[in-house]
């Protein structure tokens, strides 16, 4: 193996918190009292908390030896389908911790945070551009709280309308949150199946479509990496028989500057803000949702929202149908003003760009691996190309244990095992951030563990073997659950 | 994962599609999951059961079987009240993957009409189905 | 572009590669008519420094200490945040890092979660806590919606002295549910009227909150003893983790599950988010739970390590059956608190969260003894309703003059405050700052 590739690696051991410390430590600078001591009565209070004593060192170095154990975008290349892993900006990071906005309380009058106020002003018109849609609501924590306000905002215009649907469709390659959220507010998800090319065909809505039904959810383009091309024609189908059209936006990053939702037929579209905008993922989260809507779907929105009057903005609980508050206060501040951030810092020039190049790499990828391993459709991909183990059946080794080989090469593994749709499917997303000469360093990765399979199993079978552990068991984990220690 | 020809099928029990089997007793019946399906299901790590007393209809779900990937509803092959339920599998799945047609078994039915069982499929019915690829 | 690495170079030899010309050839999968054709209306490309100087005057409109005395809580609360958390929270292993789906690489993660699982257990005083929710609102939301599925009952009942803005988004979950909500009413004390639980059936889960709304301590075991005699849940909620610093914690006295905001533990307000929804419960409720969990496990070595469980319960395994739609947890939020109670410890907690109280007790005291009545006599903790003579609003006008934002007006939230506050201290609040502020008030 190269040098430039995989791991050699200098891991220490750390316990955990409680198995450091002595009773007395403490890694906090404690502030003096300046006023008389109070005491509640004794019936309220406890002994306090069991947490270990830790002094600051021993708080640092725990801390920093567990980050050695992770692996972040900072550290390499990330191709995990459907996550967008693309670089987050340390400008970002920066400017997310100026003391006007990381110390700013939520329930500020307008007049003294008028500076947060234009930001999601800006954030959103910003937005509405970009989707091709009249409004926005940057209020939703996440992606899936975005499609839970979707459904919400489907389940409020149905019912203005008189008549509550009972279903919604649901493509059979769509992420598990569409039925989930669906499920949330009621609806029964109807599975719709994809055409023999991977995309949904206009003939099949039009089975499906029936006026019990709410809507469509559709991630556009979809989870296989393929533009849903019918869309226009479904929305159409979808609409004459009075329902609504959701997208999910969770691959917008494809799309930026190409395609605006809002003008093929979307009514509603959310976007995830840590992958399409660059905000860090943070091991989980958190993440951020915005839903952008049509016009008449406005009324519908979360409250409250800012309005701006004479260039002075301030927050309006005036909006009598609309579906209520999603957050206890305005959303995910933090992340929306790094997203804010990277859209001021790249233009639309610029966006437009990401899209391209996010498309060019996962082709690259596409052509470079064809050979061998299959791939799921015979057709260039968007962002991301999807392979399924068909070329792996005869060795024996599975998709899962590829992808822990990868990680001896100094890579995280793509998505595997979504969509669903594909057998052993291999989902590979790599964005536009990375060069060329880390694509091809993953590309050569790749094709060696492919050739492993075949002649040498077993390597691949102990895999990884360079980590912090090696193979993790799971089962054990399930069978006798051990949450907390 | 077996082979067709690995998996166990006692002649003397009844089976149906969705790969359960049964077992008469008395006026009861014992119902557990085929030796093809647990293999299938891989680790099983997880087993819940119905209440005691309720009534299941034929084609119903009566069961979960989790592994750590993976959810299965389990369909009642025939009609009835439960009328016990293996309670030791509840905290040790893995009897399910050891011992599927004994130790594993998961409940016992008073089927509406015992009669029913007659018309399950028989181990040689149910195999072909499995060579068959339904 | 300085994210962009590709050169012309570069491009043109990878279009070679997959047999284009251009790079616009890469989307001939989009019909024409579905093509956005023009240039987007966004503001032109800005360089790193205009960008800073840009975002930095939108934050200098921002009113903030120490420029501004701020009694404000309601939820979002001023504590000292230790440099150590920024610092080892900015490493970027952790900021630039996914969900663990792939534990051998992100141990980091992992072990970091167990810990916060572990101690905010031990915070609650519960059997198992979760990987973390995006705000302590929706904790709560999906606590009840777990009471539901827990009891199988459809009727939920929310002390009004829970955080308006908490019953707001219950209910924004509740509504197309189907579910039925109720309120219970507070009494002259400021604590729930519990008596009314009685007169309700069917109940699958009572929920209050302690430290409630108005900062006045709930008699939990008595909520917790009401609720299970009419076979219903005690849901406990909380908007300031650091109380149970010093009180006694909602599991010890009761409660079925607790769910609750954890900004309190070293997370900057950031205008209110992000910030950390904490749930926890009992163990035989654990399957019920929405959102991740870490368990601890070994590897083939067996070693000790660390991975994601239990993922039956949720949306990508079990789709419309799963417990909650949730696909994220608030993981760097949680893994600051965990930092932060580490950095504080047992003993440190309890002494902080005694500073706490005795700060706002000085101000309580020094209002009341100034002439403005304290609404509610049960004991509070941090935060308390106060009314200024000559109505709220006035004052607060006025003394946002003087630069002090005087707490929350609570008229809008409840009519029957008008005229009312909701006043905070912390540990960052000065006694200088609080005698100016009684002095202003009285002036």
């Amino acid at each position: 193996m190269s040098e430039s590739l995989g791991t050699t690696g200098l891991v220490l051991n750390e316990p955990l918190l409680w198995e450091r410390g002595k009773k007395g430590r403490c890694g906090f600078s404690m502030p003096a009292g300046d006023v008389p001591s109070s005491p509640l009565p004794a019936e309220l209070t406890g002994d306090g908390p069991d947490f270990p004593d830790l002094s600051e060192i021993e708080v640092v170095r725990h801390y920093t030896r567990l980050s050695t154990w992770n692996f972040g975008v900072d550290t390499g290349l990330y191709p995990l389908g459907s996550c967008t892993m693309k670089y987050n900006p340390k400008i970002n990071e920066k400017l997310a911790g100026l003391r006007g906005f990381a110390a700013a309380h939520p329930l500020l009058p307008s007049v003294l945070s008028q500076g947060a106020l234009q930001l999601v002003f800006d954030l959103e018109r910003f937005l509405a551009e970009i989707t091709g849609l009249d409004a926005v609501t940057l209020q939703p924590a996440a992606g899936a709280q975005g499609e839970l306000t979707g459904m919400l905002i489907i389940h409020a215009y149905h019912r203005l309308r008189g008549k509550q649907r009972t279903k919604i469709l649901i493509p059979d390659t769509a992420h598990g949150t569409n039925p989930a959220s669906a499920a949330l507010c009621g609806y029964l998800p109807v599975p719709v199946p994809s055409g023999p090319d991977g995309i949904l065909l206009p003939e099949t809505v039009v089975g499906l479509m029936d006026s019990e039904t709410a809507g469509i959810m559709i991630t556009n383009p979809n989870t296989l990496g393929l533009f849903e091309a019918n869309i226009r024609e479904i929305a159409r189908i979808v609409h004459d028989r009075g329902g609504l059209v959701y997208g999910d936006g969770a691959n917008m990053n494809a799309v930026l500057g190409v395609v605006k939702p809002g003008a093929v037929g979307v009514d509603i579209l959310h976007l995830n803000l840590h992958k399409t905008f660059s905000t860090p993922h943070g091991g989980g989260g958190p993440g951020a949702g915005p839903v952008a809507v049509r016009k008449d779907l406005v009324r519908f929105l979360p409250v409250p929202r800012v309005v701006e009057r004479n260039g002075a903005y301030e927050l309006s609980e005036g909006f009598p149908e609309s579906v209520g508050r999603v957050m206890a206060f305005h959303g995910h501040f933090g992340v929306l003003l790094r997203a804010h951030a990277y859209i001021l810092s790249m233009g639309p020039d610029g966006l437009k760009q990401v899209s391209r190049l996010a498309v060019l790499n996962a082709n690259y990828i596409r052509e470079k691996l064809k050979d061998v391993l299959h791939p799921a459709f015979d057709r260039p991909c968007m962002h991301e190309c999807v392979f399924s183990d068909q070329n792996q059946q005869e060795t024996g080794i599975t998709t899962l244990e590829m992808a822990k080989r990868l990680i001896d090469y100094g890579y995280h593994p793509p998505t595997i095992y979504f969509p669903l749709v594909v057998h052993g499917a291999i989902m590979i997303e790599p964005t536009e951030t990375e060069t060329k000469e880390d694509l091809d360093g993953f590309i050569e990765a790749f094709r060696s563990v492919v050739r492993e399979a075949g002649e040498n199993p077993g390597v691949i079978r102990e895999a990884p073997v360079r980590c912090k552990l090696r193979r993790v068991d799971e089962t054990a984990a399930a069978r006798n659950p051990c949450l907390t220690g | 994962m077996k082979k067709i020809e690995e998996i166990q099928l006692p002649e003397e029990l009844r089976y149906s599609p969705d790969h359960e089997w049964v077992r008469p007793e008395g006026d009861l019946a014992r119902v557990g999951l085929t030796d093809y399906a647990q293999d299938q299901l891989g680790d099983i790590v997880y087993v819940e059961l119905p209440a005691v007393g309720i009534h299941i209809a034929q084609g119903a779900v009566f069961a979960t079987v989790e592994s750590v990937k993976s959810v299965s509803e389990c369909f009642m092959p025939l009609a009835g009240e439960i009328a016990a339920v293996n309670g030791p599998l509840s905290d040790d799945p893995v009897l399910l993957n050891q011992s599927p047609y004994g130790d594993g078994w998961m409940v016992m039915v008073k089927p509406d009409d015992p009669a029913a069982v007659s018309q399950l499929l028989t181990a040689e019915a149910y195999l072909a189905r499995l060579k068959g690829g339904v | 572009m300085r994210y962009l690495p590709h050169t012309d170079g570069d491009i043109a030899a990878m279009l070679g590669t997959v047999g284009l010309k251009e790079l616009d050839d890469l989307f001939a999968a989009v019909p024409g008519d579905c093509r956005f054709k023009g240039a987007l209306q966004l503001p032109e490309a800005m360089s790193e420094w205009a960008l800073e100087e840009l975002v930095g005057r939108l934050a200098g409109r921002m009113a903030v200490s120490p420029e501004y005395s701020v009694f404000l809580g309601a939820g979002s609360y001023d504590h000292y945040i230790p440099a150590t958390v920024s610092s080892l929270l900015g490493r970027s292993e952790f900021v630039t890092s996914y969900t663990p789906y792939q534990p051998e690489m992100l141990q980091g993660t992992l072990q970091g979660i167990y810990e916060y699982q572990t101690l905010a257990a031990r915070l609650m005083g519960m059997e198992v806590a979760t990987a973390s929710h995006y705000d302590g609102a929706t904790a709560l939301a999906e606590a009840l919606l777990m009471a539901v599925r827990i009891t199988g009952r459809k009727k939920v009942a929310l002390s009004r002295a829970i955080h308006p803005h908490y019953r707001q988004v219950v209910r924004t979950y509740f509504a197309p549910t189907g579910y039925e909500l109720l309120e219970l009413p507070y009494l002259e004390t400021g604590l729930t009227d519990l008596d009314r639980i009685r007169e309700i059936q069917d109940l699958a889960a009572v929920a209050v909150q302690s430290p409630n709304f108005f900062g006045c301590i709930e008699n939990l075991p008595a909520a917790a003893q009401r609720a299970h005699s009419g076979g219903a849940l005690l849901v406990s909620g909380f908007t300031e983790a650091l109380a149970f610093g010093l009180l006694k914690s909602p599991g010890s006295q009761g409660a079925d599950i607790v769910a609750g905001e954890g900004q309190s533990l070293g997370i900057p307000r950031s205008f209110g988010g992000p910030a950390l929804g904490m749930l926890a419960s009992r163990k035989r409720h654990m399957r019920s739970l929405p959102g991740r969990l870490v368990g601890k496990t070994k590897d083939r070595d067996g070693k000790r390590g660390f991975v994601l469980t239990l993922a039956t319960r949720e949306q990508h395994i079990r789709r419309e059956k799963a417990t909650s739609n949730i696909c994220s947890n608030n993981s760097l939020c949680a893994l600051a608190a965990a930092m932060y109670m580490a950095s504080i410890g047992g003993t440190g907690i309890r002494e902080l969260a005694s500073l706490n109280h005795d700060k706002a007790e000085y101000l309580k005291n020094a209002l009341r003894d100034a002439g403005c009545p304290i609404r509610f006599s049960g004991p509070t903790f941090n935060e308390f309703v106060v009314r200024f003579p000559g109505g709220f609003d006035a004052a607060y006008r006025h003394l946002l003059e003087k630069r002090i934002v005087a707490g929350l007006s609570l008229g809008g939230y409840y009519p029957e405050l008008a005229d009312h506050g909701l006043l905070c201290v912390t540990e960052t609040c000065s006694r200088e700052a609080m005698d100016r502020l009684v002095e202003e008030v009285t002036a």
